[in-house]
Formats: C-alpha cells, structure tokens, sequence
C-alpha cells in the first residue's frame, strides 16, 4: 500500500517524536516510522535520563547551542504535556588540586555557551547541597534537571498523535529512493511505501546505515556518517534509597572519554541509577543490550563507593543502553552532532551521531529541522493545535489525598491496585493499554504505567495484567510481548478451551 | 475523609491472615475486619495445586486450595467480616490504614493489627544474573499463577536455577504439562528446598538436579530466551572457568528464595529483623509498636503452611486479647538469640514466658547434632537430631518458663 506524506521521518526515538510533535503545529502531513512496536525503544529509554545544561560541550558546537537552547525549553514542554521533570541541579566535582584546572575549563566553556546560573562552590558550600559530597570544589549548574526520557518520547508521540501525525509502529525502512515525481519513496520491510517530499533520517543507532541507503555515505563536509555503538551498563536501585541525592553529582570528566563518567543518578521516579559504563561494541549488533559480569561488577564497587549506604538487596534491575557515536575506539571523546541537509540530495535531511545530550537537545532539534523543512514546505501554522497532552504529569499515588479521593470516586479504577510495589492503579494500566499509539506489549504498558519497576519486578502484577488483556482486551497467548517483535511471551495454553 | 472503626484489623487473607481472624474471634474478639487485595481469600494457596499441605495440622495431604478452604469455611461460620479486592496504602504506627478499592478510599483506625501479607519472590534483578533481558525468564511462583490460574505455559524447554520449592514443585508441574525440564541449578552445595520435595518433583521424573552451579549468562538478542549458560561456583560462588556450559531453552525459572513483604511495616516504623526480613516479635506475636502482630511469612519465610496456621493462631489470639485491653503490659523482655550453628530464631524476645515454642533454621545441613537451649551457663533444654537442614524449620517447645529465673534465652545446635 501507498501512504502520501508531505515529511516522513525515520526513526521513533525522541529526536524524532519531537520533531513530528514540532512539524504537527503547521498544516503539513508527517509520518513517523518505527521498526519497533512502540516509541523511544532504543537510545531514547536507555539512558541516565538527564538534562544536561550544556558546560560539558565545546563553545561554538551544535551540542552546546543546541543543549543550552533545549535545555531552556523544557519547563514549557513538560508543562504542556505532563512529564515529570525535576531541577535538582548538578554538581561538577573536583576531587584534587589537580583537577581543578579542569573545572575552570568547564567553568570558561560554560559562560561561553551562556549556562544560566552557573557558580563555583568551595567545599561547605558544596556540603550545603550535597551533604558528605567528596570534594574540595565544584561547579553548580541549577538548569541541570532529571526526567523520565522514556516518558517524554512517549509524550511528545502521543502529543504528535492527537495533532494528526501517523504512527507506523513495526515498520523498518528497508529501501529509500526519490522516484520520477523527485519525491522520496522509503519502502518498510513489509512492503509498504511511504512517499514524501521531505525524507528526515533520525534512526539513531541506525541513522548512518539510513543515509547510506539514501546514498548520501558522507556529510556536507565530507565527515564520516559512519556509528560507532558505544554501550553503557547501568543499575537501578531500590526506592528505599530515595531523598539520599539531593542532585546530580559528576566527576570532572576527561577529554577522551567517552561518557561522562560512572556516576549516580537520580530518577524522577525515586530510584538512584549507577552508571553507564562506556565500552565500544561491535557495529553489526548495534542493539545488542546485554549487561556483563565484568561492568556489573565494577558498578556495584563504584556505586557502593560513592553512597556506601547501597545494601545487596538495593540492586533490583540491571539494563543497557548504547550511544549512537561518531569518533571511534582510537578517538575517542565525542563528535559533534550531524543535523543538516545533504548537500548531494534536496530534501533528506540528516541527523546522525545524536549521542548525548541528544534528550537535553530534542526540542531544540526539532526547532532546527523545522527551519529546514521550511525551505521545502509552506508551514502555516494549524488553528487548532492541541499543545496540551490531558490527564497530570507522575503516577496517581503521587497526587495529593484530596485529588485521590476526589478522582476515585469519578473514576473508581483508580481505586484497585496493580501493581502493588509502585502503587499504580488499575485506571493507569487501562489508559496505558489504550494508549494512542496502540502499542500493547508489555514494556509499552510498563513505560506508560510504570508498573513492574518496583522491587518485585513485575512478579505480582504480570498475572494480573495477563489476566486484564485476556479478559478485556481478548488477547490469545500469542498475542502477549514483551518488548520487541520477537520477544513472545508465552507458548500457548495449558490446557485448549478451558478457558473460563 | 471517611474513617472507620475496628478493634482488630488483619491485613492479608493467606493462611496467616485467615487462622489470625478465626483465632481473634474464637478468644472473643466481635469487631474484626479481614483486608484481602486479592478477589478471593486464601493468597498464594490458591495457585498451589499440588498436595502436602495439611500433613501435620489436619493429619491429611490436602491440595492448597483445599487447605485454605478449611480456613475460609470456618471464617464464615464465625461471621468474620472480610474486605475483598483492597490494598492498604499505608499504615500509621498508631494504626490508621489508608485503604483502597475500587470506588473507595478510606481511613481505618484499629485498636489492634495483625501483619500477615506474606512474600514476594527473589528477582532476577536482585541476582545481577549477566546477558540479555529476554521474554522467557520468570520468577516460579509467577509462572506457577500463570499455569494453574491462568491456563497459560510460558514455554516447552525450561531450565530452573535454585532449588526452592516452588521451583522444584513447578519443574514437576510443567513436566505433567509436557514441558521438557531441562535441569534444577542450584549454587549452593545444598539444596534449598524440603527433602521430599526433591524426592517427589526431581528424583521420580529424571530432573538432574546439580549443586554448586549457577547460571552466568542469559542468552536473548533477538528479545526471547534462548539458551543460559551454566557453569560450577567455587566455595565463594564465584563461576569456575572452563567449567561453562550452554543449555538452549525457552524458559528460564527463577526459584531463588522468599522476602518478607514488609513494606507497610518499614513505612510505620516498626523495628525490623535484618536475618528475617520480618519485624522483631515477642512470644505473643507482638512487634515492638503495641498492638501491631505479626505471623506468618510476613515474619520470617515458613517451610510448611501447618506452622504458618499455627503461628497465627497465636497471633490472632493475643490481638483480640490487646484489642479488648486484655494483654497485660509486658513487665520485662528476655532475649532470644541465634547461638552456634543457627541462623535465626523468632521470637526474637519473651515477655509472658506462657506456653513458648521457637522456631528457628541452622545455618547449614548437619547429621547427628544437639539442639541445646541456654540461659548463660545453664541448659534449659536439649534435644537429639539426626538430620537438620536449612530448607526446613525447627520447633522446640518449651512449656511455660518463669521469666524470674531466666535472664536471656540461647539456642545451637551443637
């Protein structure tokens, strides 16, 4: 079948979700196609879940600018949509006199990248926001916020969605040409044809493979297109941990990493991560999110260094995460984002090597491939463009008593427990079983409910939601993912037609 | 806000829950209100289809839902009344609940409660087991919810690591289900689950069980299991190198040990046990927050449900006795310790010194030992085994003891 766009983007991570969610304010047709059968699968969930505020970023960069300006977007954005973000601020520390040159690198590269409010702190002060924190100095940067990142892909698609923007979930873009007319034709792996006048390539882990189907093998500048997956490994902690991080707390990081360090993190949701590790892995199995004895090893030593208080029993989830990078083993550090248009091909617009601070960056992205899908395509704006996304930000049991009390009497699902560790109600399970989108495995409930992330992992709840999906929504055995197309959950029934 | 008002309160309708309502009512306790989450009592009883639960209590191997029902029958008889489908959010250590149902949230003030929510399952997670994240790897009793209750098979090749019982009971229930059972791995040189379990789930149907290994690797690109890597642990349960082998299956069970689900606890402050994982008690189930009782596995993980009814019983007994302002205040609390060769004992104090049993687990198997219960130099008590193991409880009964002559209590197995 033939599906006529006027901007199909490849790639449903946050990049781009928040590119289809800024094109869908204008009276333009946009399509989003995803290989995986939800949103934000890859990079996009798989990450610290930080917005960064942009002194890690050489001045004069598209990390820099863009990090500063996207960071600067998100109140607006998470306002809108109901994601939970929170400003906790971040401190650089150095650990030595001899890292103090250092943090007065980062320091100059901050005020050159115009980082709001940033202040060098002397060790009580650094004790007034972190106490206990390791240290003789460090640089405070308040913009520095967490957020869930899964949830704000799944916001901005879900926000796209209602705005008229076409999900196609499952869908791998297996050949991409411009046909007679000069408009592109981008075929999925299951035979349907998307046509548009404007093709973005925002594939993430595969967006040098993409521009190489497109046959644009290099940039405007003749850099490598070439990604090097570079995996991370991280932990998450019990919430019986919660409130011990005041703030985000980094090492002073060196010129040729290629992260910025193991350290700990604070979720939105109240657990504390450690990680990511940094290892280069091969570029066939870019999504080969294995954790290894080795890193995990390491993890716990230094996360137990870092907040000695971690017992054995706060390790309830290990996962992994891969950095779509542009500078190899032997480089190292980072490349600078590639957002443009190929030079060699009007209309395909190219955004590779979004690493970090890719989440901190999406929203201005976005912004800046709408200026170039301007040159394209008319952009009036819609009149009736929804920029809120309905419902509040977090989870029910997070609301005040009285909002609880008030809404379960209007809703009485929201008054029977799922998931008994994070207190998510049955009403939350529905809305994310109905979620636009129609994504309906397991992990898509869970990163929209947030259910099975509590200590019991899903022991309690997975019958449970089995049961709902069979009973209320008719699922058959088969019908049950976990997360990826081939992830099948179960082998079929116990016993045929004893169902009652 | 609404607020109601009992004398006793029991969170959890298990077998805890159920025996504590029964007891409560039977020494007098009228205004009793039992808070399942459940849509049915009975708790986890009610996905153990398998028989052996009432060997020592009624004398009969009954299945679990069998068992239960002795329990709920007798509920209703005594008119006890039961909420269903209702969680309790929260517990105050002056015992208000904030409870929540369907349609409803509300407050419930209590004069006495009794803790019998349970335990959850040993994750994955929590073990740190390295590779891919797969669909295929559960924990047992999820799986076991999911066969018996839901009519639903995870796979047709599985593998176990740990040998606890409901892994054990689920390697046999898949394989009656016409799964291939691959192997039970356990890291410890011993097994963790009852003697006649092994007997009857592995030995009768050719599973290999194989000690002292563990699985190193989890092996899923493509999103569903597909094979784990076993290998042999040193005496530190380190992997043993060159001792790796790779098993294809489908299905991974995890049956790597019970917490007590003791979250409402924490969260009122009631002092814990760091052996357990349950709250400190006395001799009358009584944690150290008055009129807060515990029992069941909530306390401390049971082998047999028998002693969990049991422990209940008393538990139930002693909070409708608080609720009526029946409970003498305890006048002095004497220590009960783990001593030699002994991992943990609960009660953890004595206060009334009526009627005392403790129940406590040895620390690793052992032939031929003495059980010896001390005060300082002076044995109160000694006891012949021949065989003791940490899979299974031990009970000893002391009578009634005169808290003035006693000062602490000790046990080992010596």
């Amino acid at each position: 079948m033939k599906h006529k766009f006027n901007v199909v983007i490849i790639g449903g991570g946050v990049i781009g979700c928040a590119i289809a969610r800024e094109l869908s304010r204008f009276q333009i047709k946009t399509a989003v196609l995803e290989k995986e059968p939800d949103v934000g699968m890859e990079t996009s969930c798989r990450n610290s879940g930080v917005l960064h505020s942009g002194i890690n970023y050489k001045a004069g960069t598209l990390r820099a600018k863009l990090a500063v300006r996207g960071n600067a977007m998100m109140d607006e954005i998470c306002a809108e949509l109901k994601v939970k973000i929170k400003r906790i601020g971040k401190l650089t520390t150095a650990l030595s006199l001899d890292e103090m040159g250092g943090i007065d690198r980062l320091m100059k590269q901050g005020a050159a990248n115009s980082v709001p409010g940033l202040e060098l702190l002397d060790r009580t002060a650094m004790q007034q926001i972190q106490p206990g924190v390791e240290g003789i100095a460090a640089i405070w940067s308040p913009s520095s916020a967490i957020i869930s990142p899964y949830g704000l892909t799944i916001a901005l698609a879900e926000n796209a969605h209602a705005n008229g923007v076409g999900f196609f979930l499952k869908c791998e873009a297996a050949s991409v040409a411009k046909n007679a007319e000069g408009l592109f034709e981008v075929r999925s792996s299951d035979g349907e044809i998307f046509e548009a006048e404007v093709l973005i390539n925002a594939a993430g882990l595969g967006s040098g493979k993409i521009s190489a189907m497109a046959g644009v093998p290099a940039g405007n500048n003749g850099e490598s297109l070439k990604i090097w997956p570079c995996r991370g490994e991280y932990y998450v902690l019990d919430r019986r941990l919660e409130g011990t991080l005041k703030t985000l707390i980094y090492p002073v990081p060196g010129a040729k990493d290629a992260g910025l360090g193991i350290h700990l993190t604070p979720t939105v949701d109240g657990n504390i991560l450690i990680g990511p590790s940094a290892d280069y892995i091969p570029e066939e199995s870019p999504e080969d999110y294995k954790v290894t004895a080795p890193v995990l090893e390491d993890l716990r030593r230094e996360g137990q260094k870092l907040l000695s208080d971690i017992k054995m029993s706060d390790f309830i989830r290990n996962f992994a995460g891969c950095r779509p990078k542009r500078t190899s083993p032997s480089e190292g550090g980072n490349g600078d984002f590639i957002i443009e248009e190929a030079n060699s091909l009007s209309g395909f617009i190219n955004l590779v090597g979004i690493e970090s601070p890719g989440l901190t960056s999406a929203p201005a992205i976005a912004e800046m491939v709408r200026d170039l899908v301007s040159n394209h395509l008319p952009l009036d704006e819609k009149k009736d463009f929804i920029a809120e996304r309905p419902g509040f930000a977090g989870h029910f049991c997070e609301l005040p008593k009285e909002e609880q009390e008030r809404l379960v009497k209007e809703y009485p699902e929201y008054g029977e427990i799922i998931c008994r560790c994070e207190k998510i109600t049955k009403k939350e399970i529905r809305d994310a079983i109905e979620n636009p989108l129609g994504a309906r495995s397991l992990v898509s409930i869970k990163y929209r409910a947030r259910n099975g992330m509590g200590r019991c992992q899903g022991g309690f709840c997975t019958p449970r939601i089995v049961r709902m999906l069979r009973d209320e929504y008719g699922f058959a055995p088969e019908d049950y993912l976990l997360r990826e197309a081939g992830s099948s959950l179960f082998s079929g029934n116990v016993r045929e037609g004893e169902n009652d | 806000m609404i607020r109601e008002f009992h004398d006793l309160v029991i969170i959890g309708g298990g077998p805890a829950g159920l025996a504590a309502a029964a007891a409560a009512k039977e020494a007098g306790c009228r205004d009793i209100l039992l808070i399942e989450r459940d849509r049915v009592l009975g708790g986890i009883l009610n996905q153990c289809i398998h028989d052996g639960f009432g060997l020592h209590a009624f004398k009969e191997a009954l299945s679990g839902p069998e068992y239960a029902d002795r329990f709920i029958q007798k509920v209703r008889a005594l008119e006890i009344p039961v909420m269903e489908r209702t969680i309790v959010l929260e517990l105050s250590p002056d015992k208000v609940l904030r409870t929540s149902r369907e349609g409803e949230i509300k407050e419930i003030e209590a004069k006495a409660v009794v803790l019998a929510m349970g335990c959850r399952e040993r994750t994955r997670g929590a073990l740190s087991i390295p590779g891919h994240r797969p669909a295929g790897v559960y924990t047992a009793g999820t799986v076991q919810n999911l066969v018996n209750l839901e009519n639903i098979m995870p796979g047709k090749r599985v593998v176990i690591l740990g040998s606890g019982d409901i892994g054990l009971i689920m390697a046999r229930r898949l394989t009656l289900e016409g799964a291939k059972v691959e192997a039970v791995f356990e890291v410890l040189p011993y097994s963790s689950g009852l003697q006649r379990n092994i007997q009857q789930c592995l030995d009768d149907y050719n599973i290999p069980l194989f000690l002292s290994t563990t699985v190193t690797d989890i092996y899923g690109p493509s999103g569903s299991l597909e094979g784990v890597t076993v290998a042999q642990v040193d005496e530190s349960r380190r992997p043993i190198a060159g001792t790796e082998r790779y098993i294809p299956c489908d299905t991974l069970l995890l049956s790597v040990g019970l917490i007590p689900e003791n979250e409402l606890t924490r969260e009122a402050g009631i002092e814990m046990n760091g052996v357990t994982q349950g709250a400190n008690v006395d001799d009358c189930c009584m944690t150290a927050t008055p009129g807060v009782f515990a029992c069941g596995n909530v306390l401390h993980v049971h082998d047999l449900v028998d002693f969990v009814s049991m422990e209940a019983a008393r538990a139930g007994k002693n909070a409708a006795l608080y609720a009526a302002g029946k409970l003498e205040r305890a006048q002095r609390a004497i220590a009960v310790t783990a001593g030699d060769g002994v991992r943990y004992v609960v009660p953890q104090r004595i206060t009334r010194g009526e009627d005392i049993s403790l129940a406590f687990r040895v620390t690793a198997p052992a032939r031929d030992k003495t059980i010896e219960v001390r005060c300082g130099e002076r044995v109160i008590m000694t006891r012949k085994e021949t065989r003791l193991h940490p899979a299974e409880m031990v009970w000893v009964e002391l009578g009634t003891i005169n808290l003035d002559e006693i000062s602490s209590l000790e046990v080992s197995v010596r």
